[in-house]
């Protein structure tokens, strides 16, 4: 099951390497968004809640994009026949998608998170980055798993488009929470962080529990 | 032994539209079936249905021994599927594409190698499939379908958008001589007769005969 998840993951990247249809467009919506807030708040600088839920929702925002896209070649170019033909678990399509956008994620997040310093913070992420790193990882991992899966049940659906950001978005809602919540204390200008191993343990539970939900139902997902 | 493919009533639909039903058909191994009849007479949802992609709705239908669609996870590996979509991505390369297939079915790169100049398509197998014609990306699909050298080769007018040579070249390969148990889609009703054993003419999802038949008769199915 490894080894065709990361023959399908190969595979992934090598295509969006090839096409540019996903991690470019998430980043430019990224940076966008951040240039808007920069004008739009008409402030030099944000700190604590502000800072952190205008970080993390534009994050989901652009994971809807690539999560909008994550099973197009599949869709248009017969890619889960193919998988269905071969004698592989359909688990490792799951987990070939949801490390594609996990990858796809992390890739918008080292422009992204410059951006959002030099536009949107005062003093800048600095001494916060390795806390802030951890929140990311385990941010992207709940996006990457609930993606992978809504991807799959959008993808069979005629309204793709519109069905996958009305599930994702709410079953997201307690990643941003947690995510918003671990955040806000870094951005803080005063204050240093506190409870940040309550909202990554929140993370840790809803990505542990989001990853084996979604293998278990993925493969109904798959069937006719 | 036993035939390499059994139907008994089979029954499929989508949604409430019944696609197949009544379908009663027994394939000995090393043989071919034609399947013919208009558009929209089930052909392809049968093809659909043997490759394991679809699941039978009633009827019995057991494929290589597997009992459908109990033990579908028997037929992947063992079906060659050539339908109307190549099933291959257009911007990757023909040699990548038949690689991620090959791995998919865990085999090495020297069949892939192999299969890409018995289809005559080594000299173009580095460019993607979008800068190729439909009949060069039918050949790699032909690659594609028989990478695993599966004994049933599933085909649903496998000769589309071939020129005479490439049809030639894959003569050997998915024709009669290969040797292979062929479920035969075409609208060609003396070719395919012609290369079959036994024929099954379906008519709105309805079977309308099974075994050997005359063309004058098979041609009334499309009236």
């Amino acid at each position: 099951m490894i080894g065709a998840a990361g023959t399908i993951l190969r595979k992934d990247l090598r295509l969006e390497l090839r096409t540019k249809e996903s991690v470019p467009a998430m980043t430019l919506f990224t940076l966008t968004v951040y240039v808007l807030f920069h004008f739009g708040l008409d402030r030099d600088s944000l700190d604590g809640e502000l800072a952190s839920g205008v970080l993390w929702v534009t994050l989901l925002l652009a994971a809807v994009i690539g999560v909008s896209r994550l099973f197009a070649a599949e869709r248009e170019q017969g890619g889960i026949d193919g998988l269905l033909l071969a004698p592989v678990d359909r688990t490792s399509l799951f987990l070939a998608k949801s490390a594609a956008l996990f990858l796809f994620l992390v890739a918008v997040e080292v422009v992204a998170l410059p951006a959002f310093g030099l536009l949107l913070l005062g003093p800048g992420l600095g001494g916060a980055l390795p806390e802030l790193l951890a929140i990311l990882v385990l941010g992207d991992l709940g996006i990457a798993a609930v993606g992978a899966l809504v991807a799959a049940l959008a993808a069979e659906t005629r309204a793709r488009e519109l069905i996958a950001p009305l599930l994702l978005l709410p079953l997201l809602v307690p990643v941003l929470i947690a995510c918003a919540q671990a955040t806000e204390p870094l951005l803080r200008q005063t204050q240093g962080p506190e409870d940040l191993g309550r909202w990554l343990g929140l993370l840790t539970l809803y990505d542990v529990v989001f990853v084996l939900l979604s293998v278990a139902v993925f493969d109904y997902l798959l069937e006719d | 032994m036993d035939p390499a493919i059994e139907l008994d009533g089979l029954e499929r639909r989508y949604g409430e539209r019944v696609a197949l039903t009544g379908v009663t058909v027994s394939v000995p191994r090393g043989a071919t079936l034609a399947v013919l009849g208009a558009n929209g007479a089930g052909k392809t949802t049968l093809l659909r249905v043997l490759a394991g992609l679809l699941r039978p709705h009633a009827g019995s239908a057991r494929v290589l021994s597997a009992e459908l669609p109990r033990e579908r996870w028997k037929v992947p590996g063992q079906v060659g599927y050539l339908g109307h979509e190549p099933l291959l991505y257009r911007d990757l390369t023909g040699r990548e594409n038949l690689r991620y297939h090959a791995r998919l079915h865990g085999l090495d790169g020297s069949r892939v190698e192999k299969l890409l100049a018995a289809v005559g398509m080594d000299r173009r197998a580095d460019d993607p499939l979008h800068d190729l014609s439909r009949g060069m990306v039918q050949r790699l699909a032909a690659a594609r379908a028989l990478l695993h050298d599966p004994p049933l080769l599933l085909l649903d007018e496998p000769r589309a958008h071939l020129d005479p040579a490439a049809a030639e070249l894959l003569e050997p390969l998915i024709g009669r001589g290969s040797g292979r148990t062929r479920v035969l889609v075409s609208h060609d009703v003396e070719g395919a007769l012609g290369e079959a054993d036994l024929a099954l003419g379906l008519k709105g999802g309805h079977q309308v005969f099974a075994g050997s038949v005359e063309p004058a008769a098979a041609r009334e199915l499309y009236r």
